[in-house]
């Protein structure tokens, strides 16, 4: 079985399941981590927002300008910021690593 | 869809009075409106937005739906107004821009429930089709935040002269953090706009104002976004930013307007005594009533096993939910079945007659 590694907001690693074609926000909700996903993966929301591993960094296709409009109302955000329902999964993110932004509150 | 007469935002403390108050003016809302119409039932609408539409049109009034029964493609905001223009003739009141917030029983058995503004309404009968709750402002997640909302750090201006000679800082890129830096700045004796990149998402004439605002050295725009607090006593004193560069900057600061959009949130209907299941109401699959007879839960508010949060389940819970109303308003009145296709009864009430 494919799989992603998920750092929660306390630092702990989990290692989930993932499908081809399943949204990233999908697989870490589907594994009831604390996601939101207010939108349902339709990019107006900016509750599923992730930071990448630098690692993984350069392999993702880059951010649409959607996706960088809606991080506008993400907090704390950086380079490495996405918006993990914007990102599919394919074999090729096999052992993909994101790390769980702070929400807002 | 223009906002008519029927819309109301502010008025007096004369209690309203109705057979129906419907909390949540989202999709399932308006079509309650019409299935209660049919069966001559009177509703009024409450919603914390200002405007109607719910997730429709405060979420995606751009993007298209493909699974409304017998329409085949239309956008959140089509589905909107087309439900506006399909309960009218049953001459719904929509109070907007208010939270319907405390909720007791009266002594002749109906409900009286108030708002966050004030208004009042004695019903018979209460449908809380309140979705994922009410759209409330996303708070920043910084570091004693609570200590200063309400005296240093506010989400809305509700009075402008609160705000005379104040150094401001606010955060965000749409159109709430443009409009109030481009209306503070009169007054304010200093306007710092503080946002994560050098593009705005707001009116391409607000974007071009507050440019040369800041061109002409009127106000400051720093790119960057707000990692920490300073004051004491609820009393900000300054924002600490950190910059595109990395590096911190501190600016200083009276009041801090953060707009970051909002999020849902399900307030006090948590209060009203119903039994929930996770943030959602419990209700049956008959009636689609509360733990409280009186009180229907429809929509994306409620669980029921087997429940999907679609505009489809929603509608056919209003259907159902009307049934059960009808008795409660009009307990001498025996219901009839009809469809609107042969009564003439229901076509007068359509107005198509
Ligand atoms: C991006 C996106 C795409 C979607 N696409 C589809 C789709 O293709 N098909 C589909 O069937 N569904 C879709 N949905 C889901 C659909 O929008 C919801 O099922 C639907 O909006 C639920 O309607 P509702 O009337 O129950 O609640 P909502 O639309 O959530 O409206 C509830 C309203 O109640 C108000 N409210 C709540 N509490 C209070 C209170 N105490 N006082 C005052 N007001 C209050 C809120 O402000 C809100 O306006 C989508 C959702 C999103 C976000
Ligand atoms: S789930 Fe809403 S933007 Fe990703």
């Amino acid at each position: 079985m494919s799989y992603i590694v998920v750092v929660d907001r306390e630092g702990q690693e989990h290692r989930l399941d993932a499908l081809n074609g399943w949204r990233i926000m999908e697989i870490i909700r589907d594994h009831e981590l604390p996601i939101k996903g207010e939108c349902g993966g339709c990019c107006s929301c900016a509750t599923c927002h992730v930071y990448v591993d630098e690692d993984w960094q350069g392999r993702l296709p880059r951010r649409e300008d959607e996706e960088d409009e809606m991080l506008d109302e993400a907090f704390g955000v950086e380079d490495n910021s996405r918006l993990s329902c914007q990102i599919l999964f394919s074999e090729e993110l096999e052992g993909l690593r994101v790390y769980l932004a702070p929400e807002g509150v | 869809m223009k906002m008519d007469e029927n819309v109301i935002a502010f008025e007096k403390n004369q209690p309203i009075e109705t057979d129906i108050v419907i909390v949540g003016a989202g999709p399932v809302g308006l079509f309650a409106v019409f299935e209660a119409g049919l069966l001559g039932l009177k509703c009024h609408l409450i919603d914390n937005l200002d405007k109607v539409g719910g997730q429709c049109a405060e979420l995606y009034p751009e993007k298209p739906i493909y699974d409304i029964p017998a329409r085949p493609h239309c956008t959140g905001q089509e589905l909107v107004d087309d439900l506006m223009k399909q309960a009218e003739p049953f001459e719904p009141v929509y109070h907007l821009n208010q939270q319907a917030d405390s909720l007791s029983k009266m002594e002749d058995g109906r409900w009286r429930l108030e708002t966050s503004t004030g208004t009042v309404f004695h019903a018979t009968v209460i449908v809380i089709a309140a979705g994922a709750g009410s759209f409330v402002p996303r708070r920043p997640p910084l570091e004693n935040l609570e200590q200063y909302e309400d005296s240093s750090i506010f989400y809305a201006v509700r009075r402008m002269e609160a705000m005379r000679d104040k150094r401001i800082v606010i955060a965000g890129g749409g159109d709430s953090a443009l409009d109030w830096t481009l209306s503070l700045h009169p007054l304010a004796s200093q306007v710092t706009l503080i946002h994560r990149r050098d593009q705005f998402r707001a009116a391409p004439d607000s974007v071009e104002k507050m440019r040369q605002l800041v061109a002409n050295d009127e106000i400051n725009l720093q790119i960057g976004q707000l990692k920490e607090l300073k004051g004491s006593g609820g009393q900000l004193e300054a924002v600490q930013v950190k910059g595109a560069d990395g590096e911190m900057h501190e600016v200083p600061c009276d009041v801090l307007l953060p707009f970051y959009g909002l999020k849902m949130e399900l307030g006090p209907i948590a209060e009203w005594g119903l039994n929930l299941d996770r943030d959602l109401i419990t209700v049956d699959t008959e009636k689609f009533e509360t733990s409280v007879p009186g009180i229907f839960a429809i929509g994306d508010i409620n669980y029921y096993p087997g429940k999907l949060k679609l505009i489809l389940s929603g509608f056919h819970e209003a259907a159902l939910m009307a049934q059960q109303a009808f008795r409660y308003c009009r307990p001498d009145e025996k219901l009839v079945f009809r469809y609107t296709t042969s009564s003439t009864d229901l076509q007068k009430k359509l107005g198509v007659i």
